[in-house]
């Protein structure tokens, strides 16, 4: 099985690539921290309402310019509907679904994660600039998904 | 043995072998035209609310037809065409006298289980879109009809391997021809996909029967992206299978290389399963580690995707050389660009440099947060399963129609036109798709305006350009359905009857080792693969919690 000349040279340049892509992943995970949401905190679904912390969802201080904002999502409305921070806040997202897969995600932010019944979701951003933010559900959850909404108001 | 079908209108009688089963091939090819048209015209609906032209009524709304559109043509339109047409690889590639039964049986269930899920998303029963998530709760007749569609293929398969076992044992010192071990070679990666769809039936039919009470949606969402990616390369794969075997012949070309050819369907096999995390990124409940490891296997198709890409542009140009044509403008402006059966894989390939690129950044690990459930996954997949995959199927069914009835191809001059639209229609609404993603418009929404919100006022125009793209591929499948179906409908018999056929190689196929062509082997290696890189994953989905979701309909 004879391999071109030109061949090896591409297929060098291939490799290459991907050695290169995958090692600009790994350092931006390992050094910079930039891994996808993959919080591992099982929920049980049924009870989303009696379970703290959702059994109170909503928005709580933990230090200056840093808040826990704690979602549930059920068909088809997030829990709260409004969060109200100050501009330079961090912002670390806590979701759980009471019914069926959601999604949550805040355009052009990078906060997005899916949310699925049975576990507990978690995203960090930090609002570095004024404004009201929409936030929607981008999952198909029924009928209503499409009015899936809420809004983060930047001060 | 030979069938005789009465042509509609007087002149020669259309003579279909049933021996080289023909008949059967040209059933499944027809079966996928009919769903293409359907799916399609649901698909410009689709394009037409979220412009906000119009709104779908209740009895047949926006999620209903999402489904159907979905489940059309992801899994419908594709795996009837590609089973038609590895049936024919096969066929015609390893003559000997042949029942056609497991390949009829084949196609009959496929057909049930397609009808059994259409009437029920038709009747609002399971609007719950291709990836029918849990705990959304479709209709048992869903769950059984897509089981019955995958069963069906599973008849196929069996069918090629009885095929290729038969060859080998008559002829034990050759290599299988390429088609058909290409054939087998998918096959085999098709049915070690399959086995996820089979655990996740395992949950759900039992559940929507009301026999469990509760479903571990984390699992049942693993074992659908077990599945959900290979399928992706089966599309791919099967397009791949046309670029080498076919497109080289529309213009007297050879197969670059026979034993790279195998080996690229080979690693393709080995790469297709343990890859599926890449879709659960975003997903709670699976470690960031394991979704690493999918990463590094997912960017693991570089290599035999780069090998195709060199083979393929090879393959051009050493033609083109032998015809005295020499430079990359004379050797592009030599092909047949005027045959829609190579302008619709090559027009397929030139998308599919783009899907490739739009691939490379959904697979970048963390960069995924910035696309995932946007509009760009959709212009993603409509410039993949809908651009090469897509075209090539189109293509070679202009090629294939005439060669199984003995017609030449009704108004060649419109299938070329139609190869050309959709290839247009195509790079307008991706592009909008996949600008709109950027602009954060989520996917799979009726409508993205959100009361007028501010964040959501971008996204309108991308919409409309999604739209008048979506259009234009619907006019091309119109005229793609027109080609088809005239092409038999009408008597015109040829002179020479058209042929299909699959180029050779440049070298001795018996240079290759053989070591390739045992697809036994290389099956068990994927299977094992797959194993490795799911074993963590899912136990620790299991082990994690006890909790199950009760089953709902939303909608």
């Amino acid at each position: 099985m004879h391999v071109h000349r030109q061949e090896r040279i591409w297929m060098t340049f291939g490799l290459a690539m991907l050695v290169i892509f995958l090692a600009v992943i790994t350092t931006a995970a390992v050094v910079d921290g930039f891994v996808p949401p993959s919080h591992v905190q099982s929920i049980d679904p049924t009870k989303v309402a009696q379970t703290p912390p959702f059994d109170h969802p909503g928005l709580r201080k933990v230090a200056d310019g840093a808040y826990e904002a704690y979602y549930v999502a059920r068909i088809f409305s997030f829990t709260p509907a409004s969060i109200e921070v100050p501009v330079g806040s961090r912002v670390t997202f806590y979701v759980t679904s009471a019914d069926v897969e959601h999604g949550f995600s805040i355009p052009e932010t990078g906060v997005n994660t899916m949310v699925t019944p049975g576990w507990v979701s978690q995203v960090s951003h930090t609002f570095k600039e004024r404004g009201t933010f929409l936030l929607v559900c981008n999952e198909y959850c029924g009928s209503g998904h499409h009015m899936m909404a809420a809004k983060v108001e930047v001060k | 043995m030979v069938t005789t079908i009465a042509p509609s209108r007087g002149g020669d009688a259309l003579e279909l072998s049933r021996a080289n089963g023909d008949l059967l091939v040209l059933t499944h090819i027809y079966t996928s035209t009919l769903v293409l048209g359907i799916g399609a015209l649901f698909g410009m609906l689709q394009g037409f609310s979220r412009a906000n032209w119009i709104v779908m009524p209740a009895w047949f709304d926006y999620y209903r037809m999402l489904t159907a559109h979905g489940v059309l043509m992801a899994l419908v339109f594709t795996t009837f065409f590609i089973t038609g047409f590895f049936t024919y690889s096969v066929y015609h590639t390893i003559p000997r006298v042949r029942s056609t039964r497991l390949g009829w049986i084949g196609y009959c269930v496929m057909l049930v289980g397609t009808v059994m899920a259409a009437v029920a998303i038709l009747d609002g029963s399971a609007s719950v879109l291709y990836t029918f998530y849990a705990p959304l709760k479709a209709s048992p007749l869903f769950y059984f009809g897509a089981t019955l569609l995958v069963a069906g293929t599973w008849f196929v398969a069996a069918d090629v391997f009885l095929n290729v076992a038969w060859f080998k044992k008559q002829h034990p010192n050759e290599r299988i021809p390429l088609p058909a071990f290409i054939a087998a070679c998918t096959l085999t990666m098709w049915i070690i996909a399959t086995l996820g769809v089979v655990a996740e039936m395992g949950l759900l039919i039992p559940w929507s029967l009301g026999w469990t009470s509760g479903i571990d949606v984390g699992l049942t969402r693993m074992f659908f992206w077990y599945f959900g990616h290979p399928l992706v390369y089966f599309w791919i794969m099967a397009a791949y299978a046309i670029w080498y075997t076919v497109v080289p012949a529309t213009f007297g070309g050879r197969i670059f290389s026979d034993g790279l050819t195998r080996l690229a369907f080979v690693m393709l096999l080995l790469l297709s399963t343990p890859v599926g995390l890449h879709h659960q990124f975003l997903d709670p409940g699976i470690s960031a580690g394991w979704k690493w490891l999918h990463t590094v296997t997912t960017y693991g198709v570089v290599i035999p995707s780069f090998m195709t890409a060199f083979a393929i542009f090879a393959t051009f140009e050493l033609a083109a050389r032998k015809a005295g044509r020499r430079g990359f403008v004379n050797v592009v402006r030599w092909l047949p660009w005027k045959d829609p059966v190579f302008a619709g894989p090559a027009l397929g390939m030139i998308l599919f440099i783009f899907g490739g690129f739009g691939g490379i950044v959904n697979n970048s690990y963390s960069m995924d947060v910035l696309v995932h459930n946007t509009m760009w996954i959709v212009g993603h997949f409509h410039i993949t399963v809908g651009g090469p995959a897509a075209l090539t199927f189109i293509g070679a069914t202009y090629g294939l129609v005439p060669a199984l009835t003995g017609r030449t191809l009704f108004a060649p001059r419109l299938a070329l036109i139609q190869v050309y639209t959709w290839f247009v229609g195509m790079a307008i609404m991706s592009t909008s798709m996949h600008w709109a993603g950027l602009l954060g418009s989520p996917r799979r929404t009726a409508d993205v305006s959100y009361f007028g919100a501010q964040g959501a006022a971008t996204w309108h125009p991308q919409m409309v350009g999604a739209a008048v793209g979506g259009t234009i591929i619907a006019l091309s499948v119109v005229m793609f359905i027109i080609v088809a179906t005239g092409t038999f409908l009408t008597d015109r018999s040829a002179q020479v009857r058209p042929a299909f056929t699959f180029a050779t190689t440049n070298e001795d196929a018996l240079e290759t080792p053989a070591v390739l062509d045992r697809l036994g082997r290389w099956g068990v290696l994927a299977f094992a693969l797959a194993v490795l890189a799911y074993a963590g994953p899912v136990t620790q989905q299991i082990q994690a919690h006890a909790y199950l979701a009760p089953g709902m309909r939303t909608w």
